[in-house]
């Protein structure tokens, strides 16, 4: 399969996708510049994590005006894979691809660290490899990643299993503590309905390597792999 | 009305040498270029002369100083660029631009030479906490260094911030930049090949920070800093990561023979430097700036210093190729002149001439000072301490928990959080630990570094308190496992124009060159902060050192927490009877005198590289450098980072000394490991052979501190009570 991590001017975590896919999972990976008009002949696409055109109006506003988004939303209304990490979730969420906003976190600060999510849902293209339930130790690092939907939303996304994440505790409970920025219901993951498109706040590829101190995110690409049916190498 | 020189910072003989050297008057544009480039800022005119003692050769040392930023070889073809700088004035104005902008300059002197900017740090001074304003400017110099290295995608892995009332009206905003560069890659900031073209690229320049070198960064400050507030300039991360990305995919096309940043005293600077440094000349047309506000005169296009522009010298004909590049990144690129055979500066407005200076009078001809050193009164004063005028405490544990509450000593975690320290997937150790730890994609390597100062000491005696900060920056790479290399620092003093800065600023070069030549680690660059003083109150003299060190195997890195219950704990080095300059006896005893710690530098460098050689072997679980707080703080912070079960310790002291100077005193060359039980005898075997004292001194435990020191218990504390004092300290004082 085929792999296309788009670069939007201001994305950040690019390079450390590829890095993952291309060194860590020796996969077919490459760049898609913001400015391409056609996705076609990648299998997944990843929207990285940064600050794409400086997010100074708002976090993933202007990414979604961009030229490759168009195709980016046929690519997902054909049953593409789409995952989105940190601004790449920002972005999806702009772009109506997934539903909700996010809201500034509630400490009014950037947070990054090391935090415990749950594996809510286990049977996405993006998890199945996990088991349910399942707490990883994932790296958070963002100044905005308060999820926040309407009730109805909100009761929709729980009643079709679309929190795939929630920040917990070590033990998996929960908790108001354990949340790191205020969202709601501790939301870290959606997916869309059709269950091709995943937004996520923490970054699965900065615990994919064990000098990293953690190989938790690891099997968000190896579910993709798994679920595409393509071998990789350890 | 004054005098026209007094207007641009320069004094009355100063301008009489510019006459001379020009054979006339210059005119007013002019007399800016010279009031610019002749700051102290930029010239280094008082400072000079003494920086030429550093030593600064060696056989890694791939670029010493006199570029953006000095290169070392790390070996197979890998170069490490890395170099400090002072924000400190535009931070005092205005902390969350000044901030922002001092990480940004930084950044660009890095790419300049060609690398990719890996991690920031940043080492910070601010006044004590219970005074409102130095919230104020720790909040916003956080939020702007936040603001910055988040949004550019470069980590901010590592530093440190103590708080002093001397530093209340003049905090200390020093960053630091490193990068990697392919060794034959390294680029150089030289206008080269006459007839080659001169672009100007990145954001518009516009009426910020004209006059940020000459009258903000050269002058101390009077009673209302905030009416300097025209002279800061604003930064734009998201520009700035443009023009990174760019700079770098151009340098690779081969159409670039030179790079330069605009930094302070902008246009004038970067012209008048690519220009001396290779014997040239340049020409350049103000009208073909692009501008972001109408009628701006050149003297106004001269000095703007106006953040993340770049000056470009491309090969003739190429121009048009490089300028793709840029406008693929969405960038501006204006061809603004060419380079010349004459050596002058010519500076035309509309094809019209209105200024033209030898490029060399600018740049390399300012005049270098050998201003008067006297030893300052106060510290014959300052230097005395009967140690019995100090009052054993009653309890030891409180004082622990005291210590461990100083905000200087408390955790940090409230601030490190609000960096992204993790971007670039090579933080192998992160924030919190002796230095932060970087691995090299690709191979077995890596790197460590880590900012440091006292300005206790530097205050109580500058020349051991330069000696101290090389030393201990050091110790910090080595506690990590990393052999030290190569320094860059920032040297922050008061007013250059007192002797008695001057003798301190002379003391402290001696002090840090020994040190350098002792441990081998040359100084491949640094900055110069002088004027850090408010209504005639200096700041304690803070020299920072920013210490590179080489790891040749990434899985030989060490940790400052203990890794399992029962392993011997081992003191490497030895406890002397001395309290001078120590966090204790200002915490404690609102004290801050004596002596520093002696210094023995031959000492130093066995007792770094015994626990480099049993690091090599592998006996070690972890390794601590023991500095502020003394050996009880060092073991308290390898409990509040050890793995689960093993967050303790069991002491057993027998060195007879004063207990307080034991537990609390700054010893230097100390450093606490732990290892298995059965390794114990080796590791001790090992320093002994470098004729480092060593023994064990208890075992890791968990839950508890306990020390006994000749048959009576000292101190015996809860862990988890004692971490949570240390991790709520400074979040509390905010709230």
């Amino acid at each position: 399969m085929k792999w296309g991590v788009v670069v939007f001017p201001g994305s950040n975590c690019d390079r450390d996708v590829l890095h993952v896919l291309r060194d860590v999972l020796k996969q077919d990976a490459e760049f898609i510049w913001h400015e391409q008009r056609s996705v076609s002949g990648y299998d997944c696409i990843v929207l990285p994590g940064g600050f794409s055109y400086g997010d100074y109006l708002r976090t993933g506003a202007i990414a979604r005006f961009s030229p490759v988004m168009q195709s980016v939303e046929r690519f997902a209304d054909r049953g593409g894979l789409v995952l989105g990490i940190c601004n790449g979730f920002q972005i999806l969420l702009e772009a109506g691809l997934l539903p909700g906003a996010m809201l500034r976190n509630d400490s009014l600060e950037f947070r990054c660290q090391h935090v415990f999510v749950r594996v809510e849902n286990a049977d996405t293209p993006f998890t199945h490899a996990y088991q349910k339930s399942q707490v990883l130790n994932i790296p958070i690092a963002h100044n905005e990643g308060n999820f926040y939907a309407d009730p109805e939303t909100i009761r929709l996304l729980e009643a079709d299993k679309r929190v795939v994440f929630r920040y917990c505790d070590e033990s998996g409970e929960v908790t108001p503590e354990s949340n790191p920025n205020g969202s709601l219901r501790n939301i870290a993951g959606i997916r869309n309905e059709q269950g091709n498109v995943l937004g996520m706040m923490p970054h699965p590829e900065r615990c994919s390597e064990k000098i990293l101190g953690s190989e938790d995110g690891l099997h968000v690409f190896r579910s993709v792999l798994e679920f595409w049916g393509g071998g990789y190498c350890e | 009305m004054s005098e026209r020189f007094a207007q641009v910072g320069l004094s009355h003989e100063e301008y009489l040498r510019i006459i001379d050297l020009l054979g006339r008057e210059p005119n007013d544009l002019e007399l800016g270029l010279f009031g610019g480039m002749w700051s102290e800022h930029c010239s280094y005119k008082s400072s000079r002369l003494l920086l030429g003692r550093f030593p600064t050769t060696g056989s890694r040392i791939a670029q010493g100083p006199g570029e953006n930023a000095g290169v070392v070889d790390i070996g197979d073809g890998l170069g490490v660029v890395f170099k400090a700088e002072s924000h400190n004035h535009p931070s005092a104005v205005e902390p969350f631009q000044g901030a922002a902008t001092g990480v940004g300059g930084i950044i660009r002197d890095i790419f300049t030479m060609g690398a990719r900017p890996i991690a920031l740090f940043d080492s910070l001074r601010f006044g004590e906490l219970s005074d409102a304003r130095s919230r104020y400017l720790l909040g916003g110099v956080i939020a702007g260094i936040s603001f910055y290295g988040n949004c550019i995608g470069i980590p901010t892995v590592g530093g440190e911030i103590y708080f002093d009332e001397c530093y209340a009206h003049n905090p200390l905003v020093n960053v630091m930049c490193v990068g990697t560069v392919d060794t034959h890659k390294i680029v150089r900031a030289r206008a080269e090949g006459v007839g080659n073209s001169v672009l100007l690229v990145g954001a518009k320049t516009g009426r910020d920070g004209i006059h940020g070198a000459s009258l903000l960064a050269s002058q101390a400050f009077s009673e209302k800093p905030e009416q300097k507030r025209p002279a800061v300039q604003v930064g734009d991360p998201f520009m700035e990561k443009l023009l990174v990305e760019a700079c770098l995919e151009v340098l690779e096309t081969g159409h670039v023979v030179g790079l330069q940043d605009l930094g302070a005293s902008g246009l004038t600077s970067a012209c008048s430097e690519v220009a001396a440094r290779a014997g040239t000349g340049l020409e350049i047309d103000v009208a073909a700036v692009p501008r972001r506000e109408s009628d701006m005169s050149a003297y106004e296009v001269m000095l703007s210093e106006s953040q993340e522009r770049m000056l470009v010298i491309v090969r003739r004909g190429l121009e048009r190729e490089v300028s793709k590049v840029f406008s693929k990144w969405g960038l501006d690129s204006a061809h603004i002149g060419r380079v010349t055979d004459d050596g002058m500066l010519r500076i035309l407005d509309n094809s019209q001439v209105v200024a033209e200076v030898r490029a060399k009078h600018l740049a390399d001809e300012a005049p270098a000072y050998s201003r008067d050193a006297v030893k300052p009164a106060y510290l014959d004063e300052v230097n005395e301490l009967d140690l019995d005028s100090v009052p054993l405490p009653e309890d030891y544990g409180v004082v622990l928990q005291q210590l461990v509450r100083s905000p200087n000593i408390a955790s940090k975690e409230w601030v490190y959080r609000q960096y992204d320290h993790m971007v670039q997937l090579n933080s192998v150790v992160l924030p919190g630990a002796d230095a932060a730890v970087l691995r090299i994609k690709g191979g077995t390597k890596a790197i460590a570094l880590c900012t440091d100062a006292n300005g206790r000491y530097a205050y109580l005696d500058p020349y051991s308190g330069g000696a101290i900060a090389v030393a201990e920056a050091a110790r910090n790479v080595a506690a990590c496992g990393a052999q030290p290399v190569a320094i860059t620092n920032c040297l922050n003093f008061g007013n250059p124009e007192r002797p008695e800065t001057m003798w301190q600023f002379a003391q402290c070069i001696d002090g840090m060159s020994d040190a350098c030549r002792m441990l081998d680690t040359p100084v491949t660059g640094g900055n110069v902060s002088f004027y850090n003083e408010t209504l005639g109150s200096p700041i304690y003299p803070t020299p920072v050192v920013g210490m590179l060190g080489v790891i040749d195997d990434v899985s030989c890195v060490l940790t400052p927490g203990f890794k399992s219950k029962g392993d011997s704990i081992i003191l490497l080095g030895r406890t002397l009877e001395e309290l001078g300059g120590s966090e204790y006896l200002k915490s404690v005893h609102a004290r801050v005198c004596g002596k520093p710690p002696v210094i023995e530098l031959e000492l130093e460098k066995a007792c770094q590289q015994a626990c480099l050689d049993a690091s090599r072997e592998r006996l070690l679980h972890s390794a601590h450098d023991c500095s502020d707080g003394g050996l009880m703080v060092c073991i308290a912070e390898c409990c509040f980072g050890a793995r689960a079960g093993a967050q303790g310790a069991d002491l057993v002291l027998s060195d007879k000394i004063r207990p307080d100077a034991l537990l609390f005193g700054e010893s230097q060359s100390r450093i606490v490991v732990s290892c298995g039980t059965e390794d114990a005898h080796r590791v001790i075997e090992i320093a002994e052979s470098r004729g480092v004292p060593a023994c064990v001194i208890g075992r890791v435990d968990d839950g508890t501190i306990c020390v006994s020191h000749l048959g009576s218990r000292l101190v015996d504390v809860s862990v988890p009570e004692l971490r949570q004092m240390w991790k709520e300290a400074i979040p509390c004082t905010l709230k």
